[in-house]
C-alpha cells in the first residue's frame, strides 16, 4: 500500500470512525495510483457536506467551494487548465439537491471531468435531515412522520440525458469501486459515479442491510444499451445495481471546438492578445467627417 | 451648431433604431459629434420607444428630454412624445392628417412602396425626411446608406437610395420656406461607441480569457461581444444561471485564466454567495453589474443607479472588494483594465457598475485608447518556492498565488476558514483572527491607491455637486448652465467608489449629491465614511437617466 502514501495528507480526518467514506477515499487513491497520476496533476473539487471534506484527505490541488456549486467550479477549472484531471467529490445533498440544476446542465455540456457522488441518503453534516435520495417513508430528524415525497433517481435521469459515463459503486466494495473510478477517470467526457455510502450515524439502515440491496450488473451487460441501463437505474432505491451502467464514448466534449482553435495547454500560458489588434478594434469606432480639412497638408515643392 | 436634439419615435420593431443609426452616421460622416441614447419598453413588438440624437459642434454626451425635431413613424408615437417637442420645434409624422403648425406629414410607407418597391424601405424614407428637416445634405445620407448596405448587394442599396431621396424631397417641399440651412461639412473625426462596446475590448487587453454569464438586460451585450469576436480570445459560456456563472468564473480563475462575468441586479443577487467565496478563497474575478431599476424584475429596459449599496455589501462575512463605476466609454476602458488589475493584485472580486444608459448610449469622443500600461499576471514562480502555502501570512495580506497545475506545488483553496495551507480549520485562537486580519489588511492597502474624484470648477464654488458613474455628462452640463447664470457651482465626480481613499472636503461649501436612485445611496456612503454633511440630494428613480434639466429644476 506504500504506493498510496503519495496521496495521504496529515489533515485530521473529521469523519466518524468506521464511516464508509473511508472506503471511497481508499478506492479513489487506488484508482489514481493505478493511473499513475501525481498529486499535482489532479484537481479535486467539492461543495459542502461530510463527503465534500474528502479533498482535504487526499493530496492534490483542491477547490473546496460552496454548497452545491462544485460542478460549475470544476467546469471553469477544466476549461482553464485541461491538463489537470478534475474530479468532483461531494454528497448527494450537495450534487443532487442544492446543485441539481448544475448536474442537469453538465449532462448537456459533457465536460471531461469525473463526478463522484457519495450517496448516503441523508444530510449528515446538518445532523440527519432527508436528502433528495431518502426513500419515501423514512423517518428523519426533520421528517418526523416519514419522508412524504419520492426520491430522485438521478442515474436514470443521467442516462436519459445521455450522460456519457454512468456508474454505481458501493463504498464497502473497494476493489470494485476503485475499478469503476479508474474507468470513470479514463473516460473522455462527463463521468457520473454514484457511490452507495451508508451513513452509520444518521441513517436508519446498516451497511449489511444495504449490502442485501446491492446487485452487481451482470458480467455481460452491454453498457451501450441505453434501455437496459435505464431499467437498472430505475430499480433504485429498492435494488441498487452496481457497475458501469451506461457509456457513450462518441459524444463531443465541452469546449472541444475552442480547444481545437487554441490547443490543449492552460489558458494562463497563452500569449496575450496583441495591443495592436485591440487598438485596431477601438479605431474601428472612429468615423471621420468628409468635409474639407482645415489645414490642408502643404505640398513640398 | 449649438445643440440639435432629434427624437425618432415609434413602436418596437418599427425600425427606429435603424433610422437613428443611419442619421447618426450621416452626421458623423459630415464631421459632427453625435450622442445617441435610446429608451424602450421590455417587449419585442409594439409600445413606445425613442432614439434620441444630440448633435453639436462639440460633443454633448448627455441625455436630453427635449426635442427640436420629433420624427414619429406612427401617429400614436407622435401623440405620446409630442410633449417632448420644444416650442417652435418641428414634428414629422407619417400622415398628411398630422400636418399643422410646426408639423409636416411624410407618408413613409407609401413612398417606400412607390420608390423602393416595398414597405421595408420606410426607414430610408424617414431618414431622408429627417435629413431634409435638419439641413443634412442628401449626398451624405446616400453615402452612408451605400456603406451600410453594400454587403447586401446592389438590389438592397438601390431601393434604399431611391426611398431616402423620395423622403428627402417630399419633406423639403412640405417644409417650403421652413427648410433648414444646409450644414457645412467638416473633417472632424470622432469615436462613436457605447461603454458596453468598449468593455469587452478592454477586458481582452487586461488579459481576460474566460467569461460565463446568463443573459440579462442590460448586460447581455458583453458576453455576446466575446462570443462573436473570436479575435478577443475569450472563452464565452452561457451559464444555466448566475450562480453557475460566477462559480465557473472562480474555477477558471483559480486554474489560471483571468475571468469575468456580467449581469444585472437580479442575477447579481444570485451571485452574492459567489462573491463571498471569491473573498474567502482570495481568487480574482471581475463582475460587470449593469444596473436597471428594481426591486425584483423592476423595469428591465430602463436605467438606474440603485445597486451601489447592494454591491458594496454583497456577500456575507467581512472581506475586501473593489467597486468602480465608469462615466463614459473611454472611462469604461480604463475602469475595466483597472478592475482586472486590482482584482489580480489583491486577489479579490472587483465590481464595475454600469447601467442601461451607459450600455445603450453611444458617445462621441475625441478618441478611444487603451491604458498605457496593461496589467501583467501577478503569479508566483513555482520553482522559487520551497514549501508552498496558498494563504501564507505575508504582512500585506496578499499571499503568493499559483494556479492549479502551475508546476508541482499543490494549491489548496477552501471556502471554510482555513490554515495557511488552505485546509479546513477551527483554530479560533490563532488562525481565524490572523486570516480575518489578513483579508482586511487588503482593504487598508487598497484605500491608499484608490483614486479620488475628478473635480471641475470647484476652486471658487460655493455649491459642489457630487456624482458617480454615468451621470457625469449631465452634471457637467448643469454646472455649465449654472455658471452661465453666474452661480458659483462646481462638481466632484467619483469613478472609484470603494474602498474610498482619504478625502478632504473644504468647509464653507454646500454639497449636493446627484444620483439615479431615491435614497441617496452614495450620499449615505460618503456621510458614513467621511462625516461629510450632504445638504441636498437630487435623485431620479423613474427609470430614465438623469439629464441636466432634472438637476437644474432642483437648483434654480
Amino acid at each position: 500500500m506504500s504506493g498510496l502514501d503519495a496521496y495521504r495528507t496529515d489533515v485530521e480526518n473529521q469523519w466518524c470512525p468506521g464511516c464508509p467514506n473511508y472506503g471511497i477515499l481508499t478506492a479513489l487513491m487506488r484508482a489514481l495510483h493505478s493511473l499513475e497520476l501525481a498529486p499535482h496533476e489532479i484537481c479535486l473539487v467539492s461543495g459542502i457536506g461530510q463527503a465534500a471534506k474528502l479533498p482535504h484527505y487526499l493530496r492534490a490541488n483542491v477547490f473546496n467551494g460552496l454548497h452545491g456549486r462544485a460542478i460549475p467550479a470544476a467546469i471553469g477549472i477544466h476549461v482553464a487548465n485541461p491538463t489537470l484531471t478534475t474530479i468532483v467529490t461531494s454528497g448527494d445533498g450537495d450534487l443532487y439537491g442544492e446543485g441539481g440544476n448544475h448536474l442537469l446542465h453538465a449532462f448537456r455540456r459533457n465536460p471531461d471531468i469525473t463526478v463522484v457522488v457519495h450517496n448516503n441518503q441523508i444530510y449528515a453534516l446538518t445532523k440527519g435531515q432527508a436528502a433528495p435520495t431518502t426513500p419515501r417513508g423514512e423517518r428523519t430528524r426533520l421528517q418526523f412522520d416519514g419522508v412524504e415525497v419520492d426520491p430522485t433517481r438521478m442515474l436514470a435521469t443521467a442516462i436519459v440525458h445521455d450522460c456519457s459515463f454512468v456508474a454505481r459503486g458501493f463504498a464497502a466494495e473497494i476493489d470494485e469501486l476503485s475499478g469503476i473510478l479508474r474507468r470513470a477517470i479514463e473516460h473522455r467526457g462527463l463521468s457520473l459515479v454514484e457511490v452507495i455510502q451508508p451513513c452509520i450515524t444518521w441513517g436508519n439502515h446498516s451497511v449489511d442491510e444495504y449490502r442485501e440491496r446491492i446487485e452487481p450488473a451482470p458480467a455481460n451487460h452491454d453498457s451501450t444499451d441505453r434501455h437496459r441501463a435505464i431499467d437498472f437505474a430505475l430499480r433504485a432505491p429498492e435494488r441498487l445495481v452496481t457497475g458501469v451502467l451506461y457509456e457513450t464514448p462518441a459524444r463531443p466534449t465541452f469546449a472541444a471546438s475552442y480547444r481545437r482553435l487554441i490547443g490543449e495547454g492552460p489558458l494562463a500560458e497563452l500569449s496575450p492578445i496583441g495591443r495592436e489588434t485591440l487598438e485596431r478594434r477601438l479605431d474601428e469606432f472612429t468615423v471621420a467627417g468628409a468635409g474639407p480639412t482645415r489645414e490642408p497638408k502643404r505640398k513640398d515643392t | 451648431m449649438e445643440d440639435l436634439r432629434l427624437f425618432i419615435v415609434g413602436a418596437a420593431g418599427e425600425g427606429i433604431q435603424t433610422i437613428g443609426e443611419i442619421v447618426a452616421r450621416a452626421f458623423l460622416a459630415h464631421g459632427y459629434p453625435v450622442f445617441a441614447s435610446q429608451e424602450f419598453e421590455s417587449r419585442i413588438r409594439g409600445g413606445h420607444s425613442s432614439v434620441r440624437l444630440r448633435v453639436a459642434d462639440a460633443p454633448r454626451n448627455a441625455p436630453t428630454e427635449t426635442a427640436d425635431v420629433l420624427l414619429a413613424v406612427n401617429s400614436g408615437a407622435l401623440e405620446h412624445y409630442r410633449s417632448a417637442l420644444r416650442d417652435g420645434g418641428l414634428a414629422i409624422g407619417p400622415e398628411a392628417s398630422s400636418e399643422g403648425a410646426g408639423a409636416i406629414g411624410v407618408p413613409f410607407s407609401d413612398l417606400a412602396i412607390a420608390h423602393g418597391g416595398a414597405p421595408i424601405y420606410a426607414n430610408a424614407v424617414a431618414a431622408g425626411a429627417l435629413c431634409a428637416a435638419v439641413g443634412l445634405p442628401l449626398a451624405v445620407l446616400e453615402r452612408v446608406l451605400e456603406e451600410t448596405f453594400a454587403s447586401k448587394g446592389e438590389e438592397v442599396v438601390r431601393p434604399n437610395l431611391a426611398s431616402a431621396k423620395a423622403g428627402f424631397e417630399v419633406a423639403s417641399s412640405r417644409l417650403g420656406g421652413a427648410r433648414a440651412v444646409e450644414i457645412p461639412a467638416r473633417s472632424e473625426r470622432y469615436a462613436f461607441a457605447s461603454a458596453h462596446e468598449t468593455i469587452p475590448i478592454a477586458a481582452a487587453a487586461a488579459g481576460c480569457r474566460f467569461i460565463a454569464a446568463y443573459p440579462m438586460s442590460p448586460s447581455t451585450g458583453i458576453i455576446t461581444a466575446f462570443a462573436r469576436e473570436k479575435e478577443l480570445g475569450v472563452f464565452a459560456e452561457q451559464a444555466e444561471d448566475e450562480i453557475a456563472a460566477i462559480n465557473m468564473g472562480l474555477g477558471a480563475s483559480a486554474a489560471g485564466a483571468r475571468a469575468m462575468t456580467a449581469t444585472s441586479g437580479g442575477g447579481f443577487g444570485l451571485m452574492v454567495e459567489g462573491i463571498s467565496l471569491a473573498g474567502m478563497i482570495e481568487t480574482p474575478i471581475v463582475i460587470i453589474l449593469a444596473q436597471r431599476p428594481g426591486p425584483a424584475t423592476g423595469l428591465p429596459t430602463r436605467t438606474a443607479q440603485e445597486d451601489l449599496l447592494f454591491a458594496l455589501h454583497a456577500g456575507h462575512g467581512e472581506f475586501p472588494k473593489v467597486l468602480l463605476a465608469p462615466s463614459d466609454p473611454q472611462c469604461a476602458i480604463a475602469t475595466t483594465i483597472r478592475a482586472f488589475d486590482l482584482a489580480d493584485r489583491y486577489q479579490i472580486p472587483a465590481i464595475v457598475l454600469t447601467d442601461q444608459f451607459l450600455a445603450d448610449s453611444r458617445f462621441s469622443l475625441e478618441r478611444l485608447a487603451l491604458s498605457d500600461t496593461l496589467p501583467r499576471a501577478n503569479l508566483a514562480d513555482p520553482d522559487a518556492i520551497e514549501a508552498y502555502a496558498r494563504y501564507r501570512l505575508t504582512g500585506d495580506g496578499v499571499s503568493p498565488r499559483l494556479y492549479f497545475g502551475q508546476g508541482e506545488r499543490l494549491v489548496v483553496l477552501d471556502s471554510d476558514e482555513h490554515t495557511q495551507n488552505g485546509h479546513i480549520t477551527e483554530d479560533l485562537a490563532d488562525v481565524r483572527p490572523a486570516m480575518v486580519e489578513k483579508r482586511l489588511e487588503k482593504v487598508r492597502r487598497l484605500a491608499r491607491e484608490m483614486a479620488g474624484p475628478i473635480s471641475s470648477e470647484v476652486e471658487d464654488a460655493e455649491l459642489v455637486l457630487i456624482g458617480w458613474g454615468s451621470t457625469k455628462g449631465s452634471i457637467d452640463e448643469a454646472v455649465a448652465h449654472l455658471r452661465a447664470d453666474g452661480r458659483r457651482v462646481g462638481a466632484l465626480h467619483f469613478t472609484e467608489l470603494w474602498p474610498l481613499p482619504e478625502l478632504a472636503f473644504p468647509e464653507d461649501v454646500r454639497y449636493w449629491t446627484v444620483e439615479g436612485n431615491a435614497t441617496g445611496q452614495f450620499a449615505r456612503l460618503l456621510e458614513a465614511e467621511t462625516g461629510l454633511r450632504i445638504e441636498g440630494r437630487i435623485g431620479r428613480y423613474d427609470g430614465l437617466p438623469i439629464d441636466a434639466e432634472t438637476i437644474l429644476e432642483e437648483l434654480r
